[in-house]
């Protein structure tokens, strides 16, 4: 109990820090990779104090509110997960997380943030499947759908569930919405639809928004570290440097590719889902259930 | 006063009045990797919701000057124009035209003048950084004025009232230095 509540509070005031500097690192690297010099390791700490040194102008009050709800339900599916809760519990919580960003945008009627918004309903049902079958390949292997029994099972998931963990880091892509999946609200899409989701967050509210995305990007590592871990301190040590690498991984992709449209980002997230998921877990059937 | 993030990660909106295109080809040239203004923290955000700088290039005429007006609105404060590139400073050769007002100016309070024909990307790079300074001070006077509230609440005091409003900060080349610049920028 008191070790849950210690990773608890480790999360709710680490996770900003941890996040904030990734996505530095993440600017960095970029740059490296277009042969700029780039921005401080701390520019996204300065951008998100710079958000809330804003005037504040909301074009309606029932924004602000959704925005909110989006931040605690974000950060509630973190502490679930940081906490050893229920794993089915962790992507229902970040599930309507997701869907209050979309409310939000809906709610400021501007034709923008409306078109990011039906893109990020497209590409929530392209990942939603895969997060899905992760989650029952994790009970099919441990027998348990607790973070805590998962934590403590005493062997490695990565190599039965391999096919699952190509999948998850495949959706990673759209869950951090990164290129070629950046379609709802890329920092790179001016001509085509502004900022998407976010146009309409101005000031402090976009702050949060980017701070909760730094809490839900840990998180979404914290899943990836979840494959390796098998009670002993190698299993801790090569699932965090597996979830650094995925990341930076991520942002290779991110530079290599264009945007897709949607419909490449459904097919083949579906795709993924059915034939490595669906597969995969045929095979855990085969070799953990009897 | 402490200082301001807003320096520290100011992102541009930019928005081409009626220009030739060559300012906004040097615009575009400071984001590339031989300038790469990120190094400042900036990013070309292209919404005016999320900027605090907006760069305007080209004349204002009859047909944008409301687009320039409603882009700055929607900008929220602390905020800084600059204008770039001779027409957008004064009109350039185009500022006789029947439907030209001017220069930007004439619609928007600017803060930063940029000469040139094209402008250069190292001088747009400097009136981008020489306006973080104004960005600060306009940071400090909202400040002051959430700390002082009375003052801009004080019924006997009309002057207090358009505070905001009333702040002006000069800009930061004159109409003469300008000639004077321009000579330079030909050499």
């Amino acid at each position: 109990m008191i070790k849950a509540i210690i990773s608890v509070i480790a999360f709710l005031v680490l996770a900003p820090f941890v996040g904030g500097l990734l996505a530095g690192f993440e600017r960095k690297l970029a740059a490296k990779m277009q042969r700029r010099v780039g921005p401080p390791v701390l520019q996204p700490f300065y951008d998100v104090g710079k958000l809330f040194q804003k005037e504040n102008m909301a074009p309606t009050r029932f924004q602000d509110f959704y925005v909110i709800l989006f931040v605690v339900f974000i950060i509630a599916s973190g502490v679930i997960f940081f906490m050893g809760g229920d794993l089915l519990l962790v992507i229902f919580t970040l599930t309507i997380g997701a869907a209050f960003l979309i409310i939000a945008a809906y709610s400021s009627n501007s034709p923008y943030a409306e078109e990011g918004a039906e893109r990020e309903l497209l590409s929530m049902m392209a990942y939603e499947p895969m997060v899905l079958l992760t989650v029952i390949g994790f009970y099919m292997f441990t027998g348990s759908f607790k973070v805590s029994d998962i934590m403590a099972g005493n062997a490695m998931p990565f190599l039965p569930m391999i096919g699952l963990f190509v999948g998850w880091v495949f959706i990673l892509t759209l869950k951090f919405r990164k290129s070629p999946f950046d379609l709802s609200m890329s920092h790179h899409a001016h001509q085509e639809l502004v900022r998407g989701m976010t146009t309409e967050f101005v000031g402090r509210t976009m702050g949060w928004v980017e701070i909760s995305h730094w809490y839900e990007n840990v998180f979404l590592l914290g899943f990836v570290f979840l494959f390796f871990a098998n009670g002993t301190a190698y299993g801790w040590i090569i699932g965090i440097v597996v979830a650094i690498l995925t990341y930076f991984f991520e942002v290779f992709i991110d530079n290599c590719f264009a945007r897709m449209k949607w419909q490449f980002a459904f097919k083949s997230a579906w795709i993924i889902a059915i034939v490595l998921g669906v597969v995969n877990l045929f095979v855990l059937q085969l070799c953990f259930m009897n | 006063m402490s200082k301001a993030y807003v320096t520290k990660s100011p992102w541009v909106v930019h928005y081409d009045g009626s220009s030739c295109n060559g300012c906004d080809i040097e615009v575009l040239a400071c984001l590339m990797p031989m300038y790469d203004v990120e190094r400042f923290g900036i990013i070309n955000c292209g919404n005016p919701k999320h900027a605090d700088v907006f760069l305007v290039t080209g004349t204002v005429n009859e047909q944008n000057k409301d687009v320039v007006k409603q882009i700055y609105e929607q900008m929220p404060e602390p905020k800084v124009v600059v204008a770039i590139g001779i027409c957008a400073c004064s009109g350039g050769i185009f500022k006789d035209c029947y439907n030209v007002l001017g220069g930007v100016d004439q619609v928007i309070p600017v803060d930063a003048y940029v000469p040139g024909c094209a402008a250069r990307p190292e001088a747009i790079i400097d009136a981008v950084v020489t306006g973080l300074g104004i960005l600060q001070a306009k940071r400090d006077a909202m400040v002051e004025a959430i700390d002082a509230p009375a003052a801009i609440e004080a019924p006997a005091a009309p002057a207090a009232a358009s505070a905001p409003s009333a702040v002006k900060y000069p800009p930061i080349f004159t109409m003469a230095e300008i000639k004077v610049n321009a000579e330079l920028y030909k050499k």
